[in-house]
């Protein structure tokens, strides 16, 4: 019975995971190119895959252990990029509820890509929630996985046209934004998200506008509180 | 750096993640009811949050030079267009990636 049904989660989740399977195969293999070519053997790639599972602060970390020795730098640096992940924690807190230890791979492997499909996948009803998350979130950790190792493994011979495939993440956020509208009552959380990302693109840049975008999303949304609670508590 | 540096700063680097991961659960845990903000953070924040996330993968176009983003949106059209059209998730994330590869490889070349 127990078996059946975390054969029916897995079986059940996999579908979810495909974008995620192409998406990070290619990022994977990038990302593990990248490090071949910065002169860091395939044990690199393979460990922090497996250990930080983050794809933007992995690729961050190679310009840092080119660098000089500067553990705290390090540790401020990753807080910064990977600072969203707040937010999803505070989005899931309900749902990784009652998972048991299983909760703990499901926080560990909560990436933008796992966190997106967890909260807005439609579980089936005789689907074990748990299992189904956790399904995922390990699938997708297995792609970045074996795509960076592989990419560090035969990165210097590994020359095919790919050019664009990374858009593969774009489009499945743009459909998970869509997912997301048509389900919800009150556009405005979503377009507080949009334009205020927007604005602060352009007044600090592509590398700076996270942490700004998000304090103001935070400030936007408590100031609205009022307004919009009406429509979406209940 | 020496090896026990690099693995030092890699450590580092799974630290600041685990962080980032963990604090919401590790703050709010336990059987006490999460206060009525925070859930209503936790309930708003996603819609945000996706809205923030299709921003930050369109970081780097650049709609004053080279090809102005323009694949960047067709291909976003053709996505919205499919998922409005047919709402299956992998045919709107497949057509508008292959669109976008035809338009970089080929067209904007």
């Amino acid at each position: 019975m127990k078996v059946q049904s975390v054969k029916k989660a897995f079986t059940a989740a996999v579908p979810h995971t495909i974008p995620i399977f192409a998406g990070f195969w290619f990022l994977g293999l990038t990302y593990g190119i990248y490090m071949n070519v910065s002169g860091f053997s395939f044990w690199y790639p393979m460990w922090m895959s497996l250990t930080v599972f983050a794809g933007s602060a992995e690729f961050v970390a190679v310009s840092m252990l080119l660098g000089e020795f500067h553990p705290l730098q390090a540790l401020a640096m990753t807080l910064m990029i990977n600072a969203r992940h707040l937010f999803y924690g505070i989005s899931m807190l309900e749902r990784y509820r009652g998972t048991g230890l299983k909760k703990f791979y499901l926080i560990f492997g909560m990436c933008d890509e796992s966190f997106s499909i967890n909260y807005t996948a439609d579980i089936p009803g005789d689907v074990d929630k748990g299992w189904f998350m956790f399904f995922v979130t390990l699938l997708n950790h297995i792609y970045w996985f074996t795509g960076a190792t592989m990419g560090g493994i035969f990165g210097a011979v590994i020359r095919f046209n790919t050019k664009g495939l990374d858009f593969v993440m774009t489009a499945m956020f743009v459909v998970i934004f869509m997912e997301q509208w048509m389900k919800e009552k009150n556009h405005i959380p979503a377009l507080v998200g949009l334009g205020i990302s927007l604005c602060c693109l352009f007044l600090f840049g592509a590398d700076n506008f996270i942490i700004p975008a998000m304090l103001a999303i935070l400030g936007m949304l408590t100031l609205m509180k009022k307004s919009i609670a009406v429509g979406v508590m209940g | 750096m020496s090896l026990m540096q690099k693995i030092i700063t890699v450590l580092m680097v799974v630290a600041g993640t685990m962080i980032t991961r963990f604090l919401p659960f590790v703050i709010f845990r336990g059987e006490k009811p999460t206060p009525g903000y925070v859930q209503y953070l936790g309930r708003v924040l996603p819609a945000a949050v996706f809205g923030m996330l299709v921003i930050y993968c369109l970081k780097e176009v650049n709609v004053l030079a080279g090809n102005r983003g323009i694949p960047e949106w067709i291909s976003i059209a053709v996505v919205i267009g499919l998922h409005k059209w047919k709402r299956q998730m992998l045919l709107s994330i497949a057509g508008g990636t292959i669109c976008y590869m035809i338009l970089v490889q080929y067209v904007f070349a």
